[in-house]
């Protein structure tokens, strides 16, 4: 028995800690789906569509399959005959796993190759002939509800237009009401353009389909490996329980390793058919053109104020580019996400929202890019419009702020459309951002003349976030509720296996969830194992995206762990010979109330729990125990982010010369880990606000097919970040925590852009849409911003 | 990652043997420098020579050295096979002309550096390459050795158009000869460029070289006379990658802001840029001028501090 | 057509039939199984795959594996020797300079690299060091920490990977109660 004094020192809960994961990655021996090699492996290739919209004229791949090396090539019609040509996206639509009749976006599937080797199946692409009959492309999503536009989806029964949803929330009539008495209202058109998560390690999967057992094994770069297996199972018409799917380590997800990819289910048939393995990894190019992308949100925002800053309404109208098929992936009720936590972290007498979504000949997508659903759209269109009317009223931004966040006594505080926030000190946390930048005195030292000629701009973005999707009766994914289990077994040796359903790609689960338990059992974190990623091994949940591991998973984490505590009262008090209620939970151990020396720590009670110790009626040993978590709310971290840039109006340069950022994610289990996510958010902020962009030619050309094109910030674009912090824990949550994995990304686009804003006024520069190139930001100062989603002509 | 298409592949062991396997491999064969130009392009089947001759190991091909001493002007000449980061590290090459470490510094990245040479990036002769626009500058000419021998170009003729120079297939460029600013006069440099982010190509970039003297009979506070300008431009469409007009502008005048000035504007006229994603005409058109400039002023600073 | 190239790899010769137009990268992966070299993209800017050549990081993704023929290549799998960890790999744990651990084999390459070179670098100096780099993860921060602790550890440290002081317990306020309700018995 061990008394407090005797125990060492190690990580026993919540806290910075190294991360147990590190070991391999340093090494080199993390295993990526690339890494995979299996015995007999084939590869395969995928031949794209060089065209945006063109119909199929005819598919030649006889010299493809006289290839020495090739195994088998795989076209539409050879699927269509397995009734595999097309399978269901996660927003109820269809889409091609290989052209059939049309292609509909350059890029698109259009065969498949499986080869000996990645060489011969790059080669083979080459000797498949096919012709294509072009056709008019819709590039641009405001003309794509023209009367005269092509239609996009004529697969679709009776479709004879590119209009796929309307959707609205909020009230609507009050919300005119007030905008029509109100002093102040101020319009204005934003893009937020497309953009691309563009996670370091491409998109893959290895295919294993066993044809003695029936198992079909697939590796695969997957964020919520669970519901992949469900939905092969659903519409390969394979039985469930024979399928495995297994995320390895993930070189970065981004949302962008949610859905199921064509090239993951021909890899699939392609091992069924040449009864081999197959790998199918992409190239950049095609991770690029083809797979999620993120936001292109065409947004018309109206703010109205009295004249003094009152913020009384905020009215919103969306077109959403969803692509060529709709693919987003949203819970079911939400086709516009979350957007409608536009509202932001103040306090509206009304508002509303409509959102139309389209279809374009572009790819499909939209919901990526740790977007939290459409939440970062929402932000970037609020915090704009609050400097706009900043502007307006020639008001600080900050003081506007300020004057409107919602107060600490407003909490919970349910929105005009609908969203309930758990809780929140904004004014406390736009203080210390302040406190931390100097804002006062920046503001200062920008209103003298520098001798450089530069220009100083200071933007502010306050976010309220909603994460952690979520509570069954609201959302679900393909009918899939969002409730996430996570089964705990301590051995008889104290150690621990935790198994989650939610998959890491970065985020450090096998460190923090480990934290967890050690939080709640009082034993080392270094004690517990956690699993995660092979749906043989861990229990169904819909996996990691929307910031949801730690507000789901974490707590069903912690409630798991609490019933192993609950358990092991019961063998405590078997052993001390006392009555349950006589005992007391202390420094992680059951000990008994008033006589603190006798006491089991739950290492001691796995053995006992184990051993033959003879148990109360009505309880079975071991100490194990699973649990499925409901989330009854999202969670809602937020934050105030302030960032100073430097612009050179001579070339139209933007410099980011500082970035304070100040979050609250309620209670943080590694700060180590949350400070990290915050970091790589911050960068995000940088590269969409000034460099990142998916921009197509009149014909529907993909003009960011590439690293070349598609520009991320590097370490020399990114300043070093200036982190502060507050805690309002989530009264919801077991241990108080909320979501914090896409609170930057969300949060610092529209500091970026209002910073630049802001150096601009010199000029009457009002609004300009990202990315703020030294182009776009020069041709601003000349009165004439680009507009980016589309190639200047 | 996208691979190239099947090639038979060669090393060079000296410059002979390399010309001597152009010559058997004809004109389908393709040098490989440093590779960062072709390799890119033969994994995107852009290009599929069929087969490509390393000159990796001609190493007597890489050095920065002055030739040349006493009265006569002297010659900084610098093998084709010297890498970027040579170039970029050269305190030689830096002393006398700011200008490469100008543009070294914002050429690709430290590490595509390593492997990318002064040589294969003329050859490839790219429209933005921020070399060109300094050697032009520089009124540098290059030494293409073949088998009927030796022969020296400027390096203001040996850029035909995009992506071609006159150097033929059985030929290799070995190097690129500088000459140096004559005693009495003093010599500034610059290069000026905006990217969209470190690394990228320019959208725009200026490089100058100003040879500066002064008359006998001038005021000391007078501003010194322009013996020679070079004004190199990339980017923009500028031919031979020179601002041509601008330069013969600066020819003789002082060395004023307002010349400076009026030289931007006359190379922003001169140069052809061509709308892409980089930006629209007339930024291009406004960068190639006000660059210009700022390079002008730059190079002007620095001959005062090497002059005082 | 292949050629028979012998490459030394960490300090172990390695000789295989190659064609050659292979990668090195994809030698190093696919022939001799070195994987912590990484790729991830197809123009040579993400930097994955850097990999020291003669002693030089390059970008393997566009170097062919003949150039490398009686040459002698240094991996991510070479840092680590019987001493223990490198001193970057230490740092990197040390400062949580990864995060999916993608970009990091090319990071460690580059470090060490910029330390035996510049054993003082500035912050700025590191910077320019890995501008050629990408990371998705980290918005660059650790890394640049995780390699100025490697410069102030030379000699790296025993207790990187050790035991850090009894972890620091925020004041979470009472236990906030979850509904029970909220969690499901799936079995007793």
């Amino acid at each position: 028995m061990t008394t407090v004094a005797e125990r060492p020192a190690q990580h026993l809960g919540f806290g910075r800690m190294h991360r147990k994961e590190d070991a391999r990655f340093i090494r080199g021996k993390g295993t990526y789906v690339d890494d995979v090699r299996l015995p007999g492996m084939l590869h395969g290739a995928i031949l794209r569509s060089p065209y945006a919209h063109a119909r199929i004229v005819s598919i030649d791949t006889s010299a493809a399959q006289a290839h020495p090396k090739v195994k088998a090539v795989i076209t539409g019609e050879t699927l269509a005959g397995l009734n595999l040509a097309w399978m269901p996206t996660l927003s109820h639509d269809v889409q091609a796993v290989l052209a059939t009749d049309k292609v509909r976006f350059q890029g698109q599937e259009v065969a498949f190759v499986v080869a000996e080797d990645r060489y011969a199946a790059r080669d083979a692409l080459e000797l498949i002939e096919v012709e294509y009959e072009p056709l008019p492309a819709v590039v641009d999503a405001r003309r794509a509800l023209d009367p005269d536009a092509p239609v996009i989806r004529d697969d679709l029964e009776g479709k004879t237009d590119n209009h796929i949803f309307d959707w609205e929330a909020g009230d609507r009539a009050r919300t005119d009401e007030v905008f029509a008495s109100a002093e102040v209202v101020v319009a204005q058109d934003m893009l937020y353009p497309r953009v691309h998560p563009a996670p370091l390690e491409t998109c893959g999967a290895v295919a294993d389909f066993d044809k003695v057992t029936g198992k079909l094994t697939v590796w695969t770069t997957t964020q919520a490996p669970h519901a992949h297996r469900t939905v092969y199972a659903l519409v390969a018409g394979l039985p469930e329980h024979k399928i495995r799917i297994i995320s390895p380590d993930i070189g970065g997800g981004f949302g962008g390793k949610v859905g199921i990819y064509p090239g993951y289910v021909l890899a699939v048939v392609g091992s069924i058919v040449t009864g081999k393995p197959v790998k199918w990894v992409e190239d950049r190019s095609e991770n690029l053109m083809s797979t999620a992308f993120a936001r292109d949100y065409h947004m018309h925002g109206e703010i109205a104020a009295t004249r003094d800053g009152k913020i009384l309404a905020v009215r919103v109208k969306v077109l959403a580019d969803h692509g060529a098929f709709n693919g987003t992936a949203q819970p079911s009720k939400y086709p516009a996400g979350f957007f409608h936590i536009f509202t932001g972290s103040y306090d509206l007498q009304a508002a509303h929202c409509q959102v139309t979504g389209v279809y374009t000949n572009k790819a499909p997508g939209g919901v990526a890019y740790a977007c939290s659903f459409r939440v970062t759209e929402a932000v970037y269109l609020i915090e704009r419009m609050v400097d706009l009317l900043a502007a307006e009223l020639g008001m600080d931004p900050a003081e506007l702020r300020m004057r409107n966040l919602l107060r600490p006594e407003q909490f919970p505080y349910t929105t005009p459309t609908g969203w309930e926030y758990d809780s929140g000190d904004y004014p406390r946390a736009l203080r210390l951002a302040m406190d931390i930048a100097g804002y006062e005195r920046l503001r200062a030292e920008q209103a003298r003349p520098r001798d450089d000629g530069l220009l100083t701009g200071i933007g502010i973005s306050f976010f309220t976030e909603g994460v952690g999707a979520g509570p069954r009766r609201h959302m679900d994914i393909l009918g899939l509720g969002m409730a996430d289990g996570a089964e705990l077994r301590v051995h008889p040796t104290g150690k621990a296996v935790l198994r989650i359903s939610v998959q890491t790609q970065g985020q450090g689960h096998e460190t923090t969830f480990a934290q967890i338990v050690a939080h709640e059992l009082g034993i080392p974190a270094e004690d517990v194992e956690v699993v995660h990623g092979d749906t043989d091994q861990t229990p169904f949940g819909l996996g990691t995206y929307g910031s949801r591991s730690t507000p789901v998973s974490g707590a069903a984490t912690a409630m798991v762990a609490r019933k192993v505590r609950e358990r092991a009262k019961i063998v405590a008090a078997a052993a001390l010979e006392v009555a349950p209620d006589d005992l007391e939970w202390e420094h992680g151990r059951w000990q008994v109330a008033g006589d603190p020396d006798r006491g089991k720590t739950i290492a001691e009670l796995a053995l006992l729990a184990h051993s033959n110790l003879e148990l109360p009626e009505g309880v079975e040993g071991h100490l194990d125990a699973t649990c499925v978590y409901n989330p009854p709310n999202l969670t809602y971290p937020f934050g105030a982010y302030i960032c100073v840039v430097e612009v050179d109006p001579g070339t139209g340069v933007v410099k980011v010369r500082r970035f304070i950022a100040v979050d609250d994610c309620g209670v943080r289990i590694n700060p180590m880990i949350v400070e990290g996510q915050i970091h790589g958010g911050l960068a995000d902020g940088v590269g969409m606000a000034l460099m990142q962009v998916m921009a197509f030619d009149q014909d529907g050309n993909h003009l960011g097919a590439s690293f070349m094109d598609y520009l991320l910030p590097t370490a020399l674009e990114c300043p070093s970040w200036e982190l502060g912090e507050t805690v309002t824990p989530s009264p919801h949550h077991p241990i108080g925590a909320k979501g914090v994995g896409e609170s930057a990304t969300v949060g610092s686009p529209a500091a970026v852009v209002n910073a630049v804003i802001d150096a601009l006024r010199p000029y009457g520069v009002r609004h300009v849409d990202m990315p703020l190139t030294p182009a776009n930001v020069w041709s601003a100062i000349h009165g004439r911003p680009l507009r980016t989603d589309l190639a200047i002509p | 990652m996208q691979v190239p298409a099947p090639f038979a592949y060669a090393r060079a062991s000296s410059v002979d043997h390399a010309l001597d396997l152009l010559a058997q491999y004809g004109p389908e064969a393709r040098v490989l420098a440093g590779g960062h130009s072709l390799i890119p392009m033969m994994k995107l089947r852009l290009a599929a020579p069929e087969a490509l001759i390393d000159i990796n190991d001609l190493t007597d091909l890489s050095y920065i050295r002055v030739e040349g001493d006493g009265p006569a002007a002297g010659v900084l000449a610098i093998g084709a096979m010297t890498r970027h980061a040579e170039l970029l590290a050269s305190t030689v090459a830096g002393q006398h002309f700011p200008i490469f470490h100008d543009a070294e510094r914002v050429i690709a990245d430290p590490i595509v550096r390593n492997r990318g040479t002064v040589g294969g990036s003329l050859c490839q002769a790219d429209p933005s390459e921020d070399l060109a626009a300094v050697f032009a500058a520089l009124r540098a000419s290059a030494v293409i050795r073949g088998p009927a021998g030796t022969r020296t170009v400027p390096i203001r003729e040996f850029h035909r158009g995009p992506y071609e120079t006159v150097v033929g297939p059985d030929e290799l460029l070995i190097e690129l000869r500088v000459p140096l600013p004559p005693p009495g006069e003093a010599s500034g440099s610059a290069y000026e460029k905006v990217e969209r982010r470190a690394g990228d190509w320019p959208v725009a970039a200026a490089g100058a070289v100003l040879r500066l003297a002064r008359d006998p009979g001038d005021p000391p506070d007078a501003p010194p006379r322009v013996v020679e300008a070079g004004i190199g431009l990339t980017a923009v469409g500028a031919a031979h990658y020179v601002a041509a007009q601008a330069e013969e502008f600066l020819r003789g005048k002082p060395a004023t802001e307002e010349h400076f000035v009026e030289a931007g504007q006359i190379a922003s006229a001169e140069c052809n840029p061509s709308a892409d994603q980089r930006g629209p005409v007339d930024y291009k058109r406004h960068l190639a001028g006000e660059l210009t400039v700022r390079a002008l002023r730059r190079a002007a600073a620095r001959a005062r501090e090497v002059a005082a | 057509m292949t050629m028979r190239i012998t490459v030394t790899v960490n300090g172990v010769e390695q000789t295989r039939e190659v064609e050659p137009r292979l990668l090195l990268t994809h030698f190093l992966r696919d022939e001799l199984g070195l994987t912590g070299t990484h790729w991830g993209c197809d123009t040579s800017n993400c930097g994955t795959c850097v990999v020291w050549l003669e002693g030089t990081p390059v970008k393997s993704c566009t170097v062919l594996a003949v150039q490398a023929d009686g040459r002698s290549v240094r991996t991510v799998e070479g840092l680590e020797t019987d001493a223990g960890l490198d001193p970057v790999q230490q740092g990197f744990v040390e400062c949580h300079g990864l995060q999916c651990g993608f970009c990091t084999p090319g990071m460690l390459m580059t470090a060490r690299w910029l330390l035996d070179h510049n054993p003082d670098p500035s912050e700025q100096e590191i910077r320019e060091a890995i501008s050629g780099q990408l990371c998705r993860c980290t918005g660059y921060e650790n890394i640049v920490r995780a390699i100025r602790w490697a410069a102030e550890h030379p000699a790296g440290s025993v207790t990187a990977e050790s035991a850090e002081p009894a972890a620091e317990q925020p004041t979470v306020p009472a236990q906030a109660t979850p509904a029970d309700a909220a969690v499901e018995e799936v079995r007793a």
